[in-house]
């Protein structure tokens, strides 16, 4: 028999605890539920016991949600996390899921959608340890960096490679410092970045620190991502006809305008060579435009739901939009700050011109 | 309709999917999108959610530590995703 599972959920508000733990009464598998007003509390509580599960609100006195993830993050590594918050700001989000969190609801949402809401809490009790690194293991600290400065966060990541320690301070989305060893500065932030794995996390910022970065987060990312390329892959030389040169130029504006990140055309199978327009990762990507669709296709056969219309996906870093159409598969991809509602439309029409 | 948990082997944790879907058809809707989303990280191109649109339905799942949370919704379902 399944040994009982234990809910720990902690929220500044006593009427909101007293409704959660009534709507958690409801699943399958009767977890103990436990509840703690204070984020203090909540890490006092969860270093005397083992709890499966952690269900914080974000906006506590004192110790607010995020300090209690990152302390979570740290030394609860296997906790399933759920942030429960009214805080309908993407910024909480990203900050969040930086974290490692495994989900994020808004309380609205939850309220309208118990059961689904319950039915990923049920799957985050039943689902098994995975070791490996937890929430952004696949970013890399280019994106992380950019995310925080995008979002005009203030906050000190502490990253961790092995032994190597290397801080970098970030105030209103500006850089201020970074350090790694004896190295301070630029050059420090530049050997940071030429790490290619690591953990990181998210520490009270430092708004006094002593300013020794001046140049703009941009100006930065671009020189070391230059200076990454070069050292990496080889110069190449090509000689382009005017015509195909000119519809190059033509769809880099086109991607520029229409303002998406970038853009993967896939034939069938044996009918030509895939293209990619705003990436160097042409052919992994295209790659797995095909695989994709060969997965879709499989399934479009089983489930006989009718014709596909299009297929999105979502990450912290970008939107993606896949049209298959019968002489290529076009997947685009959209900075997350468009609204979700207007990328299908933005993709038709980038594809409808894509080919004129 | 409703949703199915599956774990990074693909072996079904949960469903709420009423029982006009066989296990089989929903091992098989596990393990295609357990595909799509491990071939992604591969690719470098990590997705946390993938939505699946045909005709008539839609298939919605959120990586989950290597395994999956998938909704099986009619087409004029509205649920909340990555949304601002």
């Amino acid at each position: 028999m399944a040994a009982q599972h234990k809910i720990l959920i902690v929220d500044d508000d006593a009427d909101w605890l007293d409704v959660c733990r009534e709507m958690l009464s409801h699943l399958p598998t009767k977890p103990e539920i436990r509840t703690a007003g204070a984020g203090a509390r909540a890490i006092s509580m969860l270093d005397s016991q083992p709890f499966r599960l952690l269900i914080c609100d974000l906006k506590m006195p004192k110790m607010d949600g995020l300090q209690v993830l990152s302390i979570v993050k740290r030394r609860f590594p296997d906790l399933r996390t759920v942030v429960l918050t009214a805080l309908e700001d993407e910024e909480f989000r990203s900050r969040a899921y930086s974290l490692g969190v495994d989900l994020f609801w808004l309380k609205p949402d939850m309220q309208q959608n118990t059961k689904m809401f319950l039915d990923c809490v049920e799957s985050l009790l039943g689902s098994e340890k995975n070791s490996g690194f937890r929430g952004i293991q696949s970013k890399s600290l280019m994106d992380i960096i950019q995310l925080e400065c995008m979002s005009r966060n203030s906050t000190m990541l502490r990253i961790t490679r092995g032994p190597l320690v290397a801080k970098i301070w970030i105030q209103d989305g500006e850089l201020l410092d970074a350090e790694v060893g004896n190295v301070r500065g630029e050059a420090a932030f530049h050997k940071i970045l030429a790490w290619k794995s690591g953990t990181f996390e998210n520490l009270p910022a430092e708004p006094l620190r002593e300013r020794t970065i001046q140049r703009s987060i941009n100006a930065l990312l671009l020189e070391t991502a230059q200076s990454i390329d070069e050292t990496t892959e080889p110069a190449q030389t090509e000689f382009i006809e005017r015509a195909d040169h000119r519809k190059t130029v033509w769809r880099l504006a086109l991607l520029a305008a229409e303002g998406a990140e970038f853009v993967i055309t896939v034939p069938p199978e044996g009918q030509g060579k895939s293209e990619a327009w705003g990436t160097p990762n042409a052919e992994q990507f295209a790659i797995w435009t095909r695989r994709a669709g060969e997965a879709i296709k499989r399934l479009s056969d089983r489930i006989e739901a009718g014709p596909l219309a299009f297929i999105a996906g979502g990450s912290m870093e970008r939107r993606l939009i896949m049209l298959i159409r019968e002489q290529k598969t076009f997947l685009v991809a959209w900075p997350t700050e468009i609204a979700e509602g207007e990328l299908l439309e933005k993709t038709k029409k980038l594809v409808a011109s894509w080919d004129s | 309709m409703g949703s199915v948990t599956v774990n990074a082997q693909g072996e079904i944790v949960t469903t709420t999917v009423s029982s006009g879907y066989s296990r089989s058809l929903l091992t098989d809707i596990g393990r295609e999108v357990l595909v799509i989303f491990r071939e992604a990280k591969q690719a470098q191109l990590p997705l946390a959610e993938i939505s699946i649109n045909f005709a008539s339905l839609r298939v919605t799942a959120r990586e989950l530590r290597g395994g999956a949370i998938i909704f099986l919704l009619p087409q004029s379902s509205l649920m909340p995703s990555l949304k601002k």
